[in-house]
């Protein structure tokens, strides 16, 4: 017992040490860190957003949205494909994921599939004898291509964000198609919501002027041209509720490099800028189609469709229709920041203002003052002297979870709090142990020293126990939990582990060197 | 520096004589929180059955709960739910969970905002769609059966069988009745009260192990004490203990429901409850239960062995 080796006084002192200057800094304002020399360490505990205020947005990818949207593209291609190679077919169709067809002709299924192998590499063909046929993508590049959209909605996502002047946004992927988005300090989130749930896919199409809209309405749509409604203007000069617009794309809004917000005739409008391809198909297009219109399509919608006055060489040009100086500014900002992938869906929404988070760390501050002081009064009320010594190795134990934490940069949220005032009513109970088992042997006659000994000895494996069942209901909650929960789980493992070493070692080291150095006759317990 | 306060004498009470009670009163509990569970159920947070909760905070004087109310009620989004929260000028508001998948809930919010206009401070909003709402009853239940399960294989491992049984009976005991707690005075179950649930079933298994650590030791050292006595000693010996550990971890969980604001309330109340009930049940659930399936003495004492008592210390 009285027995320690220098190199674990060193091991428990240096841990102590490491444990107060790395909480140190949790001390200090961020002001006066700045005054700090370089040597010491600067990181505090990060809070999470129900402290510091802020909005906590689960956004999901839908990847099937997508690629419904891009098989209907595709249907197209089959059509021509299957017309080309002279063969009959009824019920083309997307159905699902699926593209589906019936040959008129089973027996020419593998002309089917030569025709139609060309349209895309990714597509699996599979016709039936009875001339039932099936394309779908395969499993790998549907992955692959989940993956990708996922990886460049993040990428958006964060240039939408930063557009907006947030500071320090954390956006990363959850799962397969899960996007989580943390924005401290933003207590209204509508704003930001409202930028990240718009696709923003811009596109120039010509619009047919062969039909009206009541005649395509009324069915007779020409191939290849879809009819797309006017997007809800303010009121004024607004011009056609839907226009009748040829699928194919003149120019894709992929190809801008540029948008501002400006005024025209004193109206907000939006400026781009294509890069040279953009604007040299923009060019070629309208040089082909002057005297015609052609649509602005924003997201499905036609923003305005203006009438080509002559060729628009200079890779630049101007989309007006009834904006806000807020509507135009947020556009422009959409185009800069590029087309989602896919549509975006909220699933789970937690906003916390500014001033409920300073509430809830001052509401959490009191309640672990209030428990620490409790606490340490009951132990020198119920062990005097070993009370305060357990008292010691309870500071200890405090300083290495808060440099833990900061260290490791855990997030402390709200119910972690509660994680720490937990903590020290358990850390305590360690010591409770480790005291009551020395007094038993002490009543049943031990000399002093062999009972301190047996003390430890003996509590050692009733502490191991308790620990490891705390730890495990810990570990789990932190890998099932999500949020608020996984404070909690960060900061009762940390604090099981911490309460560990601080209890048993830090309690013991405290006693061996009380012993040596005064030399007692007696334990007072 | 003596202590103030020692408790000086082991002491001697008979808790085996009132573990028939204990027990026939616990499984009343029991069955009344099953009951309780089944027939009323619990009152899930959003967190669970999905929905919106804004925590508003009127600037200016006292919020007129009815004229909101009135006003949320006009836009035919489902009963609204209202309610003071704190002081006066707080407003706790619960929207049901909308129909027609996740992108419905953030319309409804959205509306919900502008029909309540200005003049309002939004402390807190919290949307969950049903996506995730059934998630996460998923990974909790997960999360509660995993927790448990990995806490009686620990304590099969350290200890013999009819020990793990005690364990898990009386760490059920304890977790189905803080459920019944809930559902008899309607508490708020979210995923904070999860965690404490969790917490609890580890704080209760930890109160267990220490009795059971010592039952196990005395049970090496008295070779032919009768069993029922053996338990008594075993509780006695280990009572101040027992006292001292509850009065700490309560005592730091009382502050945190009478300091921690609203936030942690249900998360404070399930502690407080678990804290009390796991020592109870350690006393007269998990204790008692190895009286009527008794570990094997011989093969714990020979087990022990050679290994002295004394064993040097490291």
């Amino acid at each position: 017992m009285l027995y320690f080796a220098n190199w674990k006084i060193l091991v428990i002192l240096g841990v102590c040490a490491l444990g107060v200057l790395f909480s140190l800094p949790n001390v200090f304002t961020p002001a006066q860190l700045g005054f700090l020399p370089q040597q010491v360490p600067h990181k505090q505990v990060s809070l999470g957003l129900d402290l510091r205020g802020g909005s906590y947005l689960l956004l999901e990818v839908d990847f099937a949205a997508a690629q419904k949207e891009r098989l209907n593209t595709l249907v197209d291609n089959v059509r021509n494909g299957l017309r080309d190679a002279h063969l009959g077919y009824t019920g083309l169709a997307v159905d699902n994921n699926t593209i589906v067809f019936t040959l008129r002709e089973p027996d020419k299924a593998d002309e089917a599939k030569k025709a139609l192998g060309t349209i895309d590499p990714d597509l699996i063909v599979d016709i039936k004898p009875d001339g039932t046929g099936t394309m779908k993508f395969n499993d790998v590049a549907a992955n692959a291509r989940r993956e990708q959209a996922v990886a460049q909605s993040i990428e958006i996502i964060r240039r939408r964000v930063d557009e907006t002047g947030t500071k320090e946004p954390s956006i990363q992927s959850q799962g397969s198609d899960r996007i989580l988005v943390q924005l401290p300090g933003i207590d209204n989130p509508e704003h930001v919501k409202q930028l990240l749930g718009r696709t923003a896919k811009l596109t120039f199409q010509l619009v047919d002027a062969s039909v009206t809209l009541d005649d395509a309405r009324r069915g007779r749509l020409p191939p290849g041209d879809e009819i797309l409604n006017a997007q809800e203007s303010s009121g004024r000069n607004s011009g056609a509720p839907a226009y009748v617009v040829k699928k194919r794309v003149m120019v894709g809004g992929d190809t801008l490099t540029d948008a501002q917000a400006t005024f025209q005739n004193n109206e907000p409008v939006v400026s781009f800028r294509f890069d040279s391809a953009g604007a040299k198909r923009f060019g070629d297009a309208t040089r082909a189609n002057v005297g015609k219109p052609f649509a602005i399509v924003l997201d499905n919608k036609v923003i305005s469709a203006p009438v080509i006055r002559e060729a628009i060489l200079g890779g630049s040009g101007i989309i007006s229709g009834s904006f806000t100086v807020q509507s135009a500014s947020d556009l422009a900002l959409l185009l800069r920041a590029g087309a989602l992938p896919a549509p975006i869906t909220i699933l789970e929404e937690r906003t916390v203002g500014p001033d409920l988070g300073a509430d809830s760390i001052h509401a959490g501050a009191v309640s672990c003052i209030v428990a620490v002081i409790l606490v340490v009064v009951f132990m020198v009320l119920f062990y005097g002297l070993f009370g305060i010594f357990a008292d010691v190795a309870l500071f200890f134990n405090l300083c290495l979870m808060l440099a833990t934490l900061s260290v490791l940069g855990a997030t402390l949220t709200l119910p972690g709090i509660a994680g720490i005032a937990l903590t020290l009513g358990m850390a305590v109970d360690a010591n409770v142990l480790i005291y009551e088992r020395i007094r038993e042997e002490l009543r049943s006659g031990r000399s002093m020293l062999s009972s301190l000994d047996a003390g430890f000895t003996r509590a050692f494996g009733t502490i191991l126990d308790s620990h490891v069942t705390t730890l495990v209901a810990g570990l789990l909650l932190y890998w099932l939990g999500s949020g608020p929960v996984k404070g909690f789980a960060v900061t009762l493992s940390i604090g099981v582990l911490t309460s560990l070493f601080s209890a048993i070692l830090v309690t013991r080291l405290i006693i061996v060197t009380w012993v040596r150095r005064w030399k007692p006759k007696e334990i007072p317990l | 520096m003596r202590p103030l306060i020692v408790i000086r004498r082991t002491p001697t009470i008979d808790f085996m004589r009132w573990h028939k009670f204990g027990m026939a009163f616990s499984g009343v509990l029991a069955v009344v929180s099953i009951g309780l569970f089944l027939a009323i159920g619990l009152n899930y947070g959003i967190d669970f059955k999905g929905g919106t909760l804004i925590e508003a905070r009127v600037t200016g004087g006292p919020a007129d709960l009815a004229a909101m109310r009135a006003k949320l009620d006009a836009l035919h989004i489902g009963e609204a739910s209202l309610q003071n929260f704190g002081d006066k000028s707080e407003v706790l508001i619960r929207l049901p969970q909308q129909p027609g998948g996740d992108a419905e809930q953030q319309k409804a919010i959205e509306l919900a905002r502008k029909a309540l206009g200005g003049g309002i401070d939004y402390r807190r909003v919290e949307v969950v769609g049903p996506t995730v709402g059934s998630e996460l009853i998923r990974a909790g239940v997960l999360a509660t059966v995993l927790a448990l399960a990995a806490i009686m294989i620990y304590i099969w491992f350290r200890f013999e069988w009819q020990f793990g049984v005690g364990a898990t009976i009386s760490t059920i005991h304890d977790v189905v009745t803080t459920i019944g707690l809930f559902a008899i005075f309607r508490l708020d179950f979210d995923l904070t009260t999860l965690a404490a649930i969790l917490t609890i079933a580890g704080y209760s298994i930890n109160d267990t192990v220490v009795i059971y650590d010592r039952i196990r030791e005395t049970m090496r050292k008295q070779r032919t004490m009768p069993f029922r006595e053996l338990i008594n000693l075993a509780l006695n010996e280990t009572l101040s203990r027992t006292i001292l550990t509850v009065s700490t971890v309560a005592l730091a969980v009382l502050s945190l429901l009478i300091f921690g604001g609203e936030v942690l309330r249900g998360f404070s109340i399930a502690m407080l409850w678990g804290v009390v009930v796991g020592t109870y049940s350690s006393l007269f659930i998990a204790a008692p239960i190895l009286y009527y399936i008794q570990p094997n003495r011989r093969a714990i004492q020979r087990e022990s062995g050679g290994a002295a008592p004394e064993r040097a210390s490291r």
